[in-house]
């Protein structure tokens, strides 16, 4: 039975969990057919790594994992004790926590758990603790762990920024040549950029649902229908599964069905999810009639620059164009559009304690932005995946409270 | 004559502002919160029925607020004590104003606009910093009822300064002040002083300043440090432990004039 806060559902998100299943399948069978598996930041060069023919796995998206299951919060004490800051990335730890004491979300899809590295690779344009959560791995097995650095507030990307990051890039291939144990297969490399962009394309197309009024879908959604664009970009089945999600919401659109029933408000997220209470806010807002239509995180996976007539520059230029390594400036012109753009009424900052980052609302831009924009801000206060920071009632109060600012509005 | 109802459940405790239709208070009621809080709500009711001289059914329209506002089954909907504490403040001071509300376990800041209407607010964090759960603790840690402190805040001749905002690590240092013989009342100060810096930092200062909630009406002095520290008059409406139940009335007599 369907109740009035429940999320309604794609039809399309059945054959996902296909999908995701088939690429985790594909994981855990690596070793035995004698496929080397790569370890990437969920930002990093994956277009490289599946061209060398590695099978490419994102802790990243393991670490959500852990935070919608709610497993984290009892996994993060245990790389405490190791001796990894509380007060650092919620994803590390609780993954870390995860590797120590043997237990994973992955094991309830008879997985024994994340796969072994043969080599990691990883891209700070997110920031520094992916590197060092990789070179924790690098270390428990022995195994090289690579990277790019990426600058970070990036305000113009220019020929210098995107040769820097271009050259580091290819400085790559030696090593992942000798790890995969093959040579780089240029035509194969813009092959799977070619397949990157269009699962990209269709992403972003999936995502531009939401400028709709109503809107056919909320974050919340948007939350579970990335994983292929996370995880499988730069492979056909990302691309089959956008083209059917399209055609579902294009349909739900031309029907002028809502996510949320009865519209009254939408909002933009900014700053990380909570995984672990994704299904309550989406429940809460549900109840006000709210629509959270659209979020800087979603569209972190939209890389528009991806080339494959120029795989490397373009390579360079996709992944320094994302949201979390660019200036204020920019993050302000950003939102600022995508409020436009998403016919906004308001704006949550969702302040991470672990996720200093990809927290927007610690350098005066809630303030800056309404005051440009005109349009209320709320900030939350709690976590990516540690829910000892999150309060559930103050958060609840607080949007209810910003709901009835935005009907006075 | 019709009456409209609006009951504050908080942390601690329970408030309740019976209006008649001239927006005038006929009763208002107290009881701590407990731990069920429909029955809570039942005697704050009964008791305001009875000093009113009205029975339930004169009450037009209900509405409830604070942590337990899911909780009053007898209610005609829900309110925050965000809007409830900003629109009984506004009721009483018809400017714009920030309305600083201290309660038990969350402090409150709230801009209104010269209309009463809310631009923006602030909750204190996951934290205890600020409200009146700090205090609570001070007291506790100096072995004094936390009815007594004001007076000795008052008192304080010399100021004793808690570093820290962690209630846990104010504690700490309070031990460390005893040991080293401050006097009870000075210390009662820095921790009075501790809990207005908190809420400094939350947000700016819009229009004047009006300060509500338990803690504020019960800590007086705080209102003096707070003053000191905005460098402006601290207004308090009358009763401002019932400000957010006076709100929630008020919103009550409000939308049943609307028709809603």
């Amino acid at each position: 039975m369907s109740s009035a806060t429940e999320r309604r559902d794609f039809e399309a998100t059945k054959k996902m969990k296909g999908v995701m299943g088939k690429y985790f399948m594909e994981l855990t069978q690596g070793p035995q057919q004698g496929r080397k598996t790569a370890w990437c930041t969920s930002v990093g060069p994956a277009e490289l790594l599946r061209a060398l023919g590695y099978n490419v796995y994102f802790p990243e998206n393991h670490g959500a994992m852990l935070g919608a299951t709610r497993m984290a919060t009892d996994l993060i004490p245990l790389a405490n004790a190791r001796g990894f800051s509380p007060d650092i990335c919620s994803y590390l730890t609780s993954d870390i926590g995860s590797y120590l004491k043997g237990e994973s979300p992955l094991q309830k899809m008879k997985m024994p758990g994340p796969p072994k590295a043969d080599v990691l690779v990883f891209n700070t344009n997110q920031c520094r603790d992916v590197k060092d959560w990789f070179q924790f791995y690098g270390r428990e097995w022995n195994v090289p762990c690579v990277g790019i650095h990426t600058p970070r507030a990036i305000g113009e990307l220019d020929d210098s920024l995107i040769d820097h990051v271009a050259q580091q890039t290819e400085a790559l291939v030696e090593p992942l040549e000798k790890a995969a144990g093959t040579k780089l297969d240029i035509d194969k490399l813009r092959e799977t950029i070619a397949l990157s962009k269009q699962c990209t394309d269709l992403w972003k197309t999936v995502l531009e649902a939401a400028a709709n009024v109503p809107s056919p879908l909320t974050f919340f959604d948007g939350t579970i229908q990335m994983g292929p664009a996370v995880v499988l970009r730069g492979h056909q089945d990302a691309v089959d599964y956008y083209r059917l999600l399209l055609d579902e919401l294009k349909q739900r659109a031309a029907d002028g069905v809502a996510a949320v029933e009865g519209e009254r408000f939408r909002v933009y997220w900014e700053g990380m999810p909570i995984w672990g209470k994704l299904s309550s806010l989406s429940g809460q807002f549900t109840e006000l009639r709210t629509c959270v239509a659209a979020s800087t995180y979603c569209n972190s996976w939209v890389f528009e620059a991806l080339d494959p007539s120029d795989p490397f520059r373009s390579m360079a230029r996709a992944y320094s164009s994302i949201f979390i390594c660019r200036s204020e400036e920019f993050k302000e012109q950003y939102i600022q559009q995508m409020v436009e753009h998403f016919r906004i009424d308001g704006i949550l900052y969702h302040d991470a304690k672990t996720c200093p980052n990809n927290s927007n609302n610690r350098y005066e831009m809630p303030e800056r932005l309404r005051q440009k924009l005109g349009k209320p801000y709320l900030v939350v206060n709690g976590d990516l995946n540690d829910l000892r920071l999150y309060s559930e009632e103050q958060t609840r109060t607080n949007i209810e409270a910003f709901v009835e600012q935005l009907a006075e509005e | 004559m019709h009456y409209f109802c609006g009951i504050d459940i908080g942390a601690s405790a329970a408030k309740l502002v019976l209006l008649d239709e001239n927006q005038q208070v006929v009763a208002r009621t107290i009881h701590h919160s407990g731990v069920d809080y429909a029955q809570t709500a039942d005697h704050c009711l009964a008791d305001a029925l009875s000093a009113a001289g009205v029975t339930r059914q004169q009450i037009a329209a209900s509405l409830s607020t604070g942590y337990g506002r899911d909780n009053v089954p007898w209610v005609g909907g829900k309110i925050t004590e965000i809007a409830c504490h900003g629109k009984g403040a506004f009721f009483h001071f018809r400017r714009a104003i920030t309305v600083i509300d201290i309660g038990a376990q969350d402090s409150k800041v709230i801009h209104l606009d010269n209309r009463g209407r809310r631009t923006s607010f602030k909750m204190n964090r996951k934290c205890a910093a600020g409200t009146g759960a700090f205090l609570e603790e001070i007291a506790l840690r100096l072995n004094r009822p936390v009815a007594e402190l004001n007076d000795l805040a008052e008192r304080s001749t010399r100021e004793v300064s808690l570093g820290s905002f962690c209630t846990v690590f104010a504690a700490t240092e309070i031990l460390a002040k005893i040991r080293a013989g401050e006097q009870v009342e000075d210390i009662v100060k820095g921790a009075f002083r501790s809990v207005v810096k908190r809420i400094v930092e939350m947000d700016t200062l819009v229009g004047d300043l009006v300060m509500t909630g338990g803690v504020a009406a019960h800590n007086r002095y705080l209102a003096t440090l707070a003053e000191e520290a905005f460098g402006t008059h601290a207004h308090m409406p009358p009763d401002p432990q019932h400000v957010g139940a006076f709100g929630a009335a008020l919103f009550a007599l409000e939308r049943h004039e609307q028709g809603e």
